[in-house]
C-alpha cells in the first residue's frame, strides 16, 4: 500500500524564546551561559509574596512577530495560570495567555520548494507570550535544578492544521525562524532551548472531509527531529489504518536516539492545567498607536523581499527563497549588488554555491566564512570587467576565505589576471601555429573540431591567463588566414 | 511615666519622642517588656524581634537626635507574619515555611523601615491567613486580651491582640474577606482595608491575589490614618497597584460629619445577629445623626451570595498561590523516592487542615468541566455585588453595618464545623468582593465585656471618608475599656 492513498494533517505549536535583555517578569537577564542559578532572583524563584511586572520589550517583540505574521493585534489580552507540578516550575504554575492572546490569526506564506512551485499559506491560530521553566539536571545520585532559563520570555505560535507533508513543515519551521530572525525578535538559536515544537498529527484518506484521529509529539528541539517525527507518525498511522485498526488520541515524546516516537506514560501528560485569568497582572492594553509605532519599524519581510528579488532582479523564486532563508545571507547578496554588478543572477549564484559553502564547510556564522560582501562583490565585478575568469573568482574567493584580505590584493598575489593584451595573445597563438604545423594543415582541410585544441594550447601557453574571448577571437583570424 | 509608654497612641509617642520626653528605646523597651509579661497569656506573637527592634530604636533615636525623624520614626509596631522581612523567618503560621528567612523584604517593609518604624515581632494568623479565629496557626491559638477563653478573631488575630495587649503601639494585618477587621472588632482597636489597590501587596504571602489588601491596625482612628499614610501608595513592583496620590489621611480627620449620608443596608440587621451587637451598632447610629450626619435606608441585595462567590474565587487563586510550597527551593521537605512522593509528603505534613480543605476546594471548582459553574459564576457575582455598591454609593457617602453577628466566640467552638466558621465573615467579605475600603472601629461592649465592631465602607478610594466618620465617632469617647488581662 503506498502513502499516497493518505494524506497527513499537521499542525504545529513552536515555542522561541524573545530576544529580551531581561525576563518576562523580573529583572534578571535572560542571557545564556551563566553558571547555574546566577541569573535568578525572589521572583523567578516563586519565592513567597513575590509579583510579575510585564517586560514591555517582551510585548514589543510579540507584536511584531504578530505583525509579521499578518496576525490581528488584540488591543486587550489578557494572562493566565497554568497549573502543574514540575520541580523546574517555580510556582507551580507558568504564567502564560489562554482565552485571549495576544495575537489571533494570520498566515505564514511558505516560499516555492523548488523552481514552478506554488507558494503556500499555512494559516496561524494564534500567537501568545508566556514564561519559560527552569532545567532539569539529572545526575547518578541527584536531580537538580537551574533556574535561569526560569521566566525567559517566550512566544507560542500556533498554526492551524495546515500542513501536509513532513518537508512542508521543515519548510514552515525555516520560513517562521527566517521571519523571526528579520525581525529580530529571536536568535534562532536552537541548541539553547530557543526553539521547541509540539507536533499535531493525524492521517485520513485523500479526499476525505473529516480528520482522522491525532497524536500529539511533544518537546522536539530541532528541524530535523520534527520532519522524522512526523515522517515516523505518519507511517506509523497508515500502518495502524491499513491493518483495520485504530489510532489512539495520545500523546507522544521523540526518541532521537531510536528515531521512533513513543506514546507518554499517562501520568505524564494527564493534566488538567486549571487555566484562570492571572489575578496579579492587569489586562495587557495595547493602544493602537503603539501598533503603529511598531509596524513603522518593521524592516522588509522574507517575503516581501523575495517578491522584490524576483520583480526587481530577474532572479528566480527558488533562488530568491535561497537568499531569504536567512536575514544575513540576503543582507550579504544586496550588499555585493551594490559594487554596481550588473548580472545579479551570477551574484545570486555566488552566494548560494561560493558563500554558503564557505558556511557550510566552516559550520560558522557567515560574518566569520566569508570575506566581507563588498569584497566578494568587488570580486566579481573583475570578473564583469574580463579582468579575470570566474574560476580565477572562485580560487581567489577560496583564499580571501582564510586571508581575509581584499579582492583586488588577492588576484595580485596570486596572478588570477587575465591577459587581455592583444599583442602577448597573438604571439602565443603564433608560437602555437608554428609548433603545430600538421594539425594546422588538418583544421584548414576541415576538421573544425581542432579549433578546441588549440585553444588549450594557447590557454596553456599562457598559464591559463589569457582572456579566453579574445583568446578566440584571434586565434580564429589566425587559423582562418 | 517610663513603664507606661507603651499603651501610649502614635501620635502620642510621636509627640514625646520629638520632645525628648522619653526615647524610642525606652518606648521599644515598654513595649518588649510588655510582651514578655502579658505575651505567654495570649500568644500574639510567633517571633519577638527584641535584638533587630532594639538596634531600630538605636537607630531611631539617633535620627531623632540629628533632626531627621521621618514620620514612624522610633514607633514599635507588630508585624503579620505574612509579611516577607528580610534576614527575619517569616512562617505565615506554616509548618511549610516554618524556618524561611526571604531574603526580601516586602514593599510596605521596606517603607516602614525608611519611616523609621521598629518591628518589635511577627504576629500570629492563621494559616495562610486562612481563618477567621487564629486558631488555625502551626505556632498555637492566640487569645483575645479581653477574655482569654475567647478567640481574638481572624486571620490577623496576633496583631489585632498585639495591639489590643499594648504589645506595641500598631500593627500590620492583611484582608482577604474581613481578617483586619473582624479581629479589630473583637479585640476593639481601630483597623483598615484600604481599597485594593490602595497599597502594594508585594512580598505579602498570597492567598486570594485579586481579594489581598495590606492595613494597618491602631489604637484610635487618626493612629490608623498615619500609618497608612505610609503604607500605601504606587510600587512599580505591584502591577495591580494604583498610581494615584496619597491624600494626608490625618489631614482628613477634621470631627465634622455634618451633611455625610449614612446609608445602612437592610440586607445587614437580619436575624442570626446578637441582640446586643444590634443594640450597640443602633447606637453609634443615633449617635452619628447628633453629629449632623443623615441615615439612608439602602440595598446591597446581592449580599447573600457574597460567602458562596467568596469561598469559590479566594479558594481557587489560592490553589495556584499555594503550589509553590513543593519543597524543591525552600521550605519543609520531606524526602521521598520520587518527585511525586516528595510533593504529596511535604504537602500533607506541611499544610494544615483548613489549608488543605481550601487547596482542595479552589483545585476543584478550577477543573475541567467546573470552571464554569463555580469559578465564572463566583465572578459574575462579584460583579454583581460591585453593583449595588455603586448604585448604593449613588446615595451615600459611607455605608455603616456591623463588622461581624457576634462577639468573639468560644476557641474551639466553631473549629468542628467550617461553615459556622465562614459565617463570622458574613459582613466583611463583600466589601473585599468589591475591592472597597472598610474601617473596623469599636462601638460597644457586650455584657460579658467583649468588644463590638462597627464597619464604615466607603466608595472606591474614598479612604478619608471613612476615616473621617470613624474618628468623629471615637471623638464623643463613647468606648474605652481597657483589655481585661491588662
Amino acid at each position: 500500500m503506498s502513502d499516497s492513498a493518505y494524506e497527513a494533517i499537521i499542525g504545529l505549536e513552536v515555542h522561541t524564546h524573545l530576544m529580551t535583555r531581561s525576563k518576562l517578569f523580573c529583572g534578571c537577564s535572560a542571557g545564556f551561559g551563566a553558571g547555574p542559578n546566577e541569573n535568578v532572583c525572589p521572583v523567578c524563584m516563586g519565592m513567597p509574596g513575590v509579583l510579575p511586572v510585564l517586560n514591555r520589550h517582551a510585548v514589543e517583540l510579540a507584536i511584531r512577530a504578530g505583525l509579521a505574521a499578518h496576525c490581528e493585534i488584540a488591543p486587550e489580552s489578557i494572562f493566565a495560570r497554568k497549573s502543574y507540578f514540575y520541580p523546574d516550575l517555580p510556582k507551580g504554575y507558568q504564567i502564560s495567555q489562554y482565552e485571549l492572546p495576544l495575537c489571533k490569526g494570520g498566515y505564514i506564506e511558505l516560499p516555492a520548494h523548488s523552481e514552478g512551485a506554488e507558494p503556500r499559506r499555512i494559516r496561524l491560530t494564534r500567537i501568545h507570550m508566556e514564561e519559560d521553566a527552569g532545567k532539569n539536571i539529572h545526575e547518578s545520585d541527584a536531580s537538580l535544578v537551574d533556574f535561569n532559563r526560569s521566566g525567559v520570555p517566550l512566544v507560542e505560535i500556533v498554526s492551524e492544521p495546515d500542513i501536509r507533508s513532513a518537508d512542508e513543515a521543515g519548510a514552515y519551521l525555516r520560513e517562521l525562524r527566517s521571519i523571526l530572525r528579520y525581525i529580530e525578535a529571536t536568535d534562532g538559536k536552537m541548541e539553547e532551548g530557543g526553539l521547541r515544537c509540539d507536533v499535531n498529527v493525524s492521517v485520513r484518506k485523500r479526499g476525505a472531509s473529516e480528520f482522522g484521529v491525532k497524536t500529539e509529539i511533544k518537546n522536539l528541539n530541532s528541524f530535523r527531529f520534527v520532519e522524522k517525527a512526523i515522517e515516523h507518525e505518519v507511517a506509523r498511522q497508515i500502518e495502524i489504518l491499513e491493518s483495520g485498526g485504530r489510532v489512539a488520541q495520545e500523546t507522544h515524546l521523540w526518541d532521537p536516539v531510536r528515531e521512533v516516537t513513543r506514546p507518554m506514560r499517562s501520568k505524564e501528560f494527564a493534566n488538567d492545567y486549571r487555566y484562570f485569568p492571572e489575578p496579579d497582572l492587569p489586562p495587557l492594553r495595547v493602544s493602537p498607536d503603539m501598533v503603529e509605532a511598531i509596524k513603522a519599524s518593521m524592516p522588509e519581510l522574507p517575503a516581501d523581499q523575495r517578491a522584490r528579488f524576483v520583480r526587481d532582479l530577474g532572479l528566480t523564486a527558488y533562488e530568491a527563497a535561497v537568499l531569504t532563508q536567512d536575514r544575513d545571507l540576503a543582507a550579504y547578496f544586496e550588499t555585493m549588488l551594490a559594487t554596481g554588478l550588473k548580472n545579479h543572477r551570477t551574484a545570486a549564484n555566488w552566494v548560494m554555491t561560493e558563500v554558503l559553502r564557505a558556511v557550510n564547510e566552516t559550520a560558522r556564522p557567515l560574518a566569520d566564512a566569508a570575506p566581507l560582501a563588498i569584497e566578494s562583490g568587488q570580486l566579481l565585478k573583475l570578473v564583469e570587467t574580463g579582468a579575470i575568469s570566474l574560476n580565477a573568482a572562485k580560487t581567489a574567493f577560496a583564499a580571501m576565505c582564510k586571508s581575509g584580505k581584499g579582492a583586488g590584493a588577492t588576484v595580485a598575489e596570486l596572478g588570477l589576471a587575465q591577459v587581455s593584451d592583444e599583442g602577448a595573445i597573438a604571439a602565443a597563438c603564433d608560437k602555437v601555429i608554428a609548433a603545430e604545423a600538421a594539425k594546422v594543415a588538418e583544421y584548414r582541410g576541415g576538421r573544425d573540431k581542432l579549433f578546441g585544441f588549440f585553444v588549450g594550447q594557447v590557454m596553456k601557453a599562457m598559464g591559463g591567463k589569457g582572456n579566453p574571448k579574445v583568446v578566440n577571437e584571434i586565434l580564429k583570424r589566425k587559423l582562418n588566414a | 511615666m517610663t513603664s507606661e509608654l507603651n499603651r501610649m497612641t502614635i501620635a502620642e509617642a510621636r509627640d514625646g519622642l520629638a520632645r525628648r520626653e522619653f526615647s524610642a528605646l525606652e518606648l521599644t523597651r515598654a513595649c518588649l517588656e510588655q510582651i514578655k509579661l502579658v505575651d505567654p497569656k495570649i500568644n500574639a506573637f510567633i517571633t519577638v524581634c527584641a535584638r533587630e527592634a532594639l538596634a531600630q530604636a538605636a537607630a531611631a533615636d539617633r535620627r531623632l537626635a540629628a533632626g531627621d525623624a521621618p514620620a514612624l520614626c522610633g514607633i514599635p509596631l507588630a508585624i503579620k507574619d505574612i509579611y516577607a522581612t528580610r534576614g527575619v523567618r517569616t512562617t505565615c503560621a506554616s509548618k511549610m515555611l516554618e524556618n524561611f528567612v526571604p531574603p526580601f523584604d516586602a514593599t510596605v517593609i521596606a517603607r516602614l523601615r525608611e519611616a523609621g518604624a521598629v518591628f518589635i515581632g511577627k504576629a500570629n494568623m492563621d494559616e495562610f491567613a486562612m481563618g477567621s479565629s487564629t486558631e488555625n496557626s502551626a505556632f498555637g491559638v492566640t487569645r483575645n486580651p479581653h477574655n482569654v477563653e475567647r478567640v481574638p478573631g481572624g486571620s490577623s488575630g496576633g496583631s489585632a491582640a498585639a495591639v489590643a495587649a499594648d504589645e506595641c503601639l500598631g500593627a500590620l494585618g492583611t484582608d482577604t474577606g474581613g481578617s483586619i477587621r473582624l479581629p479589630a472588632a473583637f479585640c476593639g482597636v481601630a483597623g483598615i482595608k484600604p481599597t485594593y489597590s490602595r497599597v502594594s501587596r508585594y512580598g505579602v504571602i498570597a492567598y486570594a491575589s485579586s481579594l489581598d489588601q495590606v492595613g494597618p491596625f491602631a489604637k484610635t482612628v487618626r493612629d490608623a490614618a498615619i500609618l497608612l499614610r505610609t503604607l500605601a501608595g504606587h510600587d512599580p513592583r505591584d502591577s495591580t497597584c494604583s498610581a494615584r496620590p496619597v491624600p494626608d489621611y490625618e489631614a482628613a480627620l477634621t470631627g465634622d460629619v455634618r451633611g455625610m449620608r449614612i446609608g445602612v443596608p437592610k440586607e445587614y440587621f437580619v436575624a442570626g445577629m446578637e441582640p446586643q451587637v444590634e443594640t450597640a451598632i443602633r447606637a453609634a447610629l443615633a449617635s452619628y445623626e447628633r453629629l449632623g450626619a443623615k441615615l439612608v435606608d439602602i440595598s446591597l441585595p446581592h449580599t447573600e451570595y457574597a460567602i458562596a462567590a467568596y469561598y469559590i474565587v479566594a479558594t481557587a487563586e489560592a490553589s495556584a498561590n499555594l503550589a509553590r510550597y513543593d519543597g524543591i527551593r525552600y521550605g519543609l521537605r520531606v524526602d521521598a523516592d520520587n518527585t511525586g512522593d516528595l510533593y504529596n509528603r511535604t504537602r500533607a505534613a506541611g499544610f494544615g487542615t483548613e489549608v488543605k480543605r481550601r487547596i482542595m476546594l479552589g483545585t476543584f471548582v478550577l477543573s475541567a468541566g467546573y470552571y464554569d459553574a463555580y469559578y465564572l459564576k463566583g465572578q459574575k457575582v462579584r460583579t454583581l455585588i460591585r453593583g449595588d455598591f455603586d448604585r448604593a454609593f449613588a446615595r451615600c457617602d459611607v455605608i455603616a453595618t456591623p463588622v461581624a453577628p457576634t462577639t468573639a466566640f468560644k476557641i474551639g467552638e466553631k473549629m468542628a464545623d467550617p461553615l459556622q466558621m465562614y459565617l463570622s465573615d458574613i459582613f466583611t467579605i463583600s466589601v473585599n468582593l468589591a475591592g472597597l475600603p472598610g474601617l473596623s472601629i469599636p462601638c460597644g461592649f457586650d455584657r460579658d465585656g467583649l468588644p463590638i465592631g462597627l464597619q464604615l465602607i466607603g466608595a472606591p478610594f474614598a479612604e478619608e471618608t471613612i476615616l473621617r466618620a470613624g474618628d468623629a465617632f471615637e471623638r464623643t469617647g463613647a468606648v474605652k475599656r481597657r483589655a481585661a488581662i491588662l
